[in-house]
């Protein structure tokens, strides 16, 4: 360990998941200090454009932001991006021009060449955080500016206060501003919350709908008008386990939370709509009539690639923070043994149930050392490593198989339809280096 | 502040990362927040390097802040030095700990390190990433190169550097290589390449070199200055693209060293001066080009397009601010106009203007290129995956002339394809709707849309051309049945640009419906 090391102790923590239960103590999370191989909060941009479709971000920062959303979108290539930076230079830096009104001036630029926008997220960066421009303010005088035709919100997605995905949840939480207050008569709606893709999104519908749940709204919406009220008759489904500050922003809106495993492969599927269907008070038999068809088509889609995967040793590098449930899908439902998982950070209220679920022996760590994490890797030479783009060709190099971490964020992995494709993200690799003669 | 969509450099630490990545016995430390190790992905995804760049980020976060983000900076230096046992340090900040002002070189010199440390100061907020790779280029040259004894040794062969190859260069690593083989058949012997595979050791030995060559000056030619000033190097520095340039080169080589360059001259046109001479090439001629990239590569593609493929060259630009001058004297010989900017929109409707046949460009002019759809080759970094390709593809020297002519004439369509193409148009399986042969029954749906409404076709190019002349976007048009019909009578691969012109012809001389007689109007009044 590094020295840095001490100042980062084992922090004394309270056992969440089992208040007052008999439950078994958690295993201790490892805490390293060092450098982190992430992503920020920028990243998220990239699927959150495609997701609010007359949504713009435009990231306060320097040319290092406008570089790394573009060399992580990698070679997606936008006909019409969503997104842009506008990029500080020494001027704005040394005092020679009013930062706001350079920030005013190109929200003008951008306005006069993209006039159908109806949300701007102002995105704060690194740069823009360390000399404080206050891009709340500066949302509140672009909205007075440009409205009532269009919103202007701010999140921060830097680098030093969060990591890839967690620029979703400051998204979301930023987004929730503008949400109606849905009156306390109002009648008990459904909301999952978190980006889905459209197709996914639909099928989570129909199965609802079919249970007799209806009106289930989605958060965020497809399109800037359409945010659900929120109020004490909201009960809030997560998607996606990175969600904490969403979370906790929902709840203080009066809205309560349904606590479930997330709905990855077909077992995880099941826990997260029976915890809707709990709460709504769908009847088992109802539920097992909706649910048996979806759930039947995921194992069959499952089996072949857990034929494959049974038994294989998997290694999480942090990424998402989707490493704990992807970890709990790969040991429950396709056999494999988990070594590592790592998540850059930790959320034991809404993840902790599924930690819990993992095989004893196994290490949890929370944020990053990556030379000494790859250190352990390499000694424990996992049959599969799955990691960040970075990382995945050195290890492919020193012969170990990789799964690249971004492909579980950018691809549809939720629910019944896709267990199969997320079993294959994992078994892929698996299978290309079986049939390689080289 | 600048509005930015897409950006062709990225900062300057990531010139310094191409530096530092591209030799060996070099760690950087960068005090840098999380997030910025995204840059590492470049390496290893794009260029598909196998080993992570030899660089540590301090990856401070908003609680360190506070005040011990100069002691993280000192316990990653101490770790990384122990762990990777480097020959030299660099130490350097990204755009972020540039505003903590954390002071790198200072720090990393109170640790007593056992090796020299590089301090870099590279302003985040006024340079680029050329720029970073250049001024660390030249920090490690002036910190190492030395000129030992073994200069005096009577050499029967002159020696030389090669200067400016770095890891996520276009093509560098083959033209290394090629250009290593030519200097070898004119008698030249290299002493050092760097910074490409070279160590700080190897760096020391720069000065024992009788002259240099500046493959990339971008990179290389404020070293490549300081040798010349501290040794008395020549440097060569035509950039060996082409069949012409390369004479030059070689012509530039032999007079510095005195050598026969006669074999070396002889080789030099390759394949390509046949190949653009013979008869298929014949329908090269007077091809539209629009050319943009860093400076050099784009002033040497001009040389190709002008001299050696017999191509118009309609635009040339460069985002490289720095040679902004030789940009536009380039653009001047060439009649056309020149763009020296970073502003990819720009670019852009440069490009949707101009109406080229051929673009060549960056990956950026690839996306341009491919929503426009004209034809397209990548000549110039940035560039993508598919441009580290596996198989030996330099641009410079006489094999990477004979590359450069089969990657821009690959795009366009063959002379002798074409020919077939006119000959066959009416006949019923080769008709555009029939679709390549190869592709089997089905593959033709695409061309369906525009046929079945002429409107949303109009409407569609109205998006294309709004561009050109903003007043003009309530300027409705409507082809008639027989024109649209008569458009269709035209090859496929011209058809656009027949379609376009018509519009624009239209527009400009105020005719809202478009007959046949237009068509041929347009094509009259473009022809001139």
């Amino acid at each position: 360990m590094t020295p840095l090391d001490i100042s980062f102790r084992e922090r004394p923590r309270t056992n969440e998941a089992g208040a007052g239960a008999v439950a078994p103590a958690p295993a201790p999370v490892l805490r390293q200090r060092g450098q982190r191989e992430v992503f920020c909060g920028l990243t998220s941009i990239v699927w959150l454009h495609r997701k609010i479709q007359d949504a713009f971000f435009l990231v306060v920062g320097s040319r290092t932001c406008a570089h790394l959303i573009q060399s992580a979108a990698g070679v997606m290539v936008f006909a019409e991006p969503r997104f842009a930076t506008a990029i500080m230079e020494e001027r704005d830096l040394a005092g020679m021009a009013d930062a706001n009104d350079e920030l005013d001036r190109v929200v003008d630029e951008l306005l006069a060449r993209r006039p159908n926008i109806k949300m701007l997220f102002l995105v704060g960066s690194c740069p823009s955080e360390v000399i404080k421009l206050d891009l709340s303010r500066a949302a509140q005088r672009l909205s007075r500016r440009h409205g009532p035709g269009l919103s202007v919100l701010n999140y921060s997605g830097s680098g030093i206060e969060t990591t890839f995905t967690q620029g979703e949840d400051a998204c979301l939480a930023s987004l929730l501003e503008q949400a109606p207050a849905a009156p306390a008569s109002a009648a008990e709606q459904l909301v999952v919350v978190g980006v889905l893709p459209d197709i996914v999104e639909d099928q989570f519908r129909r199965l609802f709908t079919a249970m007799g749940i209806k009106d289930v709204a989605f958060f965020p919406p497809r399109r800037a008008g359409e945010i659900p009220a929120i109020g004490p008759g909201m009960r809030f489904l997560l998607t996606q386990p990175f969600l904490t500050e969403t979370s906790q922003r929902l709840e203080d809106m009066g809205a309560k939370p349904l606590r479930a495993p997330f709905p990855f492969g077909s077992q995880g599927t099941t826990d997260w709509l029976r915890a809707a269907a709990t709460a709504f008070g769908v009847s088992d038999a109802t539920f097992e009539a909706v649910v048996q068809p979806a759930q039947a088509r995921a194992e069959r889609a499952l089996a072949p690639h857990r034929r494959a995967l049974e038994g294989k040793s998997i290694f999480f590098f942090p990424d998402s923070q989707l490493e704990p449930s992807l970890a709990r899908f790969a040991y429950e439902e396709l056999g494999m043994r988990p070594i590592e998982v790592g998540t850059p950070y930790l959320n034991r209220d809404l993840v902790g149930a599924e930690i819990d679920r993992l095989p004893t022996g196994v290490t949890v760590s929370e944020g990053q050392d990556v030379d000494l994490q790859l250190d352990r890797c390499r000694a424990a030479r996992p049959d599969l490593t799955v990691c960040g783009l970075g990382l995945a060709n050195p290890l492919e190099a020193e012969g170990l198989t990789t799964k690249w971490s971004i492909e579980l964020v950018f691809s549809p992995i939720h629910g019944f339809d896709q267990a199969g494709d997320l079993a294959n993200l994992f078994a892929r690799p698996l299978a290309r280096r079986a049939k390689l003669r080289l | 502040m600048k509005l930015a969509v897409w950006t062709y450099e990225g900062p300057p630490h990531v010139g310094a990362m191409r530096v530092a990545t591209a030799m060996t016995g070099v760690h950087y430390l960068l005090h840098a927040p999380q997030g910025d190790t995204y840059a590492d992905l470049l390496f290893t995804m794009i260029e598909r390097r196998g080993a992570r760049p030899p660089v540590t980020y301090t990856t401070f976060q908003a609680r360190d802040l506070g005040g011990d983000t100069a002691d993280l900076f000192k316990t990653a230096a101490r770790d990384a030095y122990a762990r990777f046992q480097p020959q030299a340090m660099l130490v350097g900040a990204s755009c972020t700990a540039e505003l903590i002002q954390d002071d790198p070189g200072g720090l990393a010199s109170t640790l007593g390190l056992p090796v020299p440390v590089v301090a870099l100061e590279l302003p985040s907020y006024q340079k680029k990433e050329n720029w970073g790779a250049g001024e660390t280029f030249y920090q490690l040259v002036k910190t190492f190169a030395r000129r030992s004894d073994a200069h005096e040794r009577t050499s029967a062969r002159p020696r030389c550097n090669i200067l400016g190859p770095t890891a996520l260069g276009f093509r560098h690593r083959d033209d290394v290589v090629e250009i290593t083989r030519l200097l070898e058949l004119i008698g030249v012997e290299v002493n050092v390449t760097a910074p490409l595979g070279a160590s700080p050791a190897d760096l020391t030995r720069l000065g024992d070199a009788d002259f240099n060559v500046v493959l990339y000056p971008e990179i290389a030619s404020v070293a490549a200055a300081w040798l010349e000033r501290q040794f008395g190097q020549k440097t060569v520095k035509t950039t060996p693209i082409g069949v012409g340039a390369t004479l030059d080169f070689i012509n530039e080589v032999a007079a510095i060293t005195g050598l026969d360059a006669t074999e070396a001259l002889s080789m030099a046109g390759g394949r390509m001066s046949w190949w653009s001479r013979s008869v298929d090439s014949n329908y090269l001629t007077g091809k539209r080009v629009f050319i943009f990239g860093d400076a050099t590569h784009a002033i040497a593609a001009a040389r190709v397009a002008a001299e050696e493929m017999g191509f118009e060259v309609v635009g040339l630009g460069a985002y490289s601010r720095e040679f902004a001058r030789e940009v536009r004297a380039a653009a001047a010989l060439y009649n056309c106009p020149a763009f020296v900017t970073d502003d990819y929109l720009e670019v852009e409707q440069a490009i949707s203007e101009l109406q080229p046949e051929l673009v060549l460009g960056t990956q950026m002019e690839r996306n341009i290129a491919k929503r426009l759809r004209i034809a397209c080759a990548v000549i110039s970094a940035p560039a993508h995956v598919q441009d580290f390709p596996a198989r030996y593809s330099p641009q410079m020297g006489v094999e990477g002339a004979n590359v450069l002519f089969d990657t821009w004439v690959h795009p366009l369509v063959m002379g002798l394809e074409e020919h077939l193409l006119s000959m066959f148009r009416d006949d019923f399986e080769f008709n555009d709707h029939a679709g390549p042969s190869h592709l089997g029954h089905g593959a033709s749906t695409g061309a369906a849309v525009v046929e079945a409404s002429p409107a949303v076709a109009a409407v569609e190019a109205d998006t294309l051309v709004a561009p050109v002349d903003g007043a003009a976007v309530d300027h409705v048009l409507t082809w008639s049945r027989d024109a649209e019909a008569e458009l269709h009578k035209i090859p496929f691969f011209v058809r656009g640009k027949a379609r376009r012109n018509t519009e624009l012809f239209a527009r400009q001389t105020g005719v809202h419906r478009i007959e046949v007689e237009t068509i041929y109007d347009a094509r009259s009044h473009f022809s001139r």
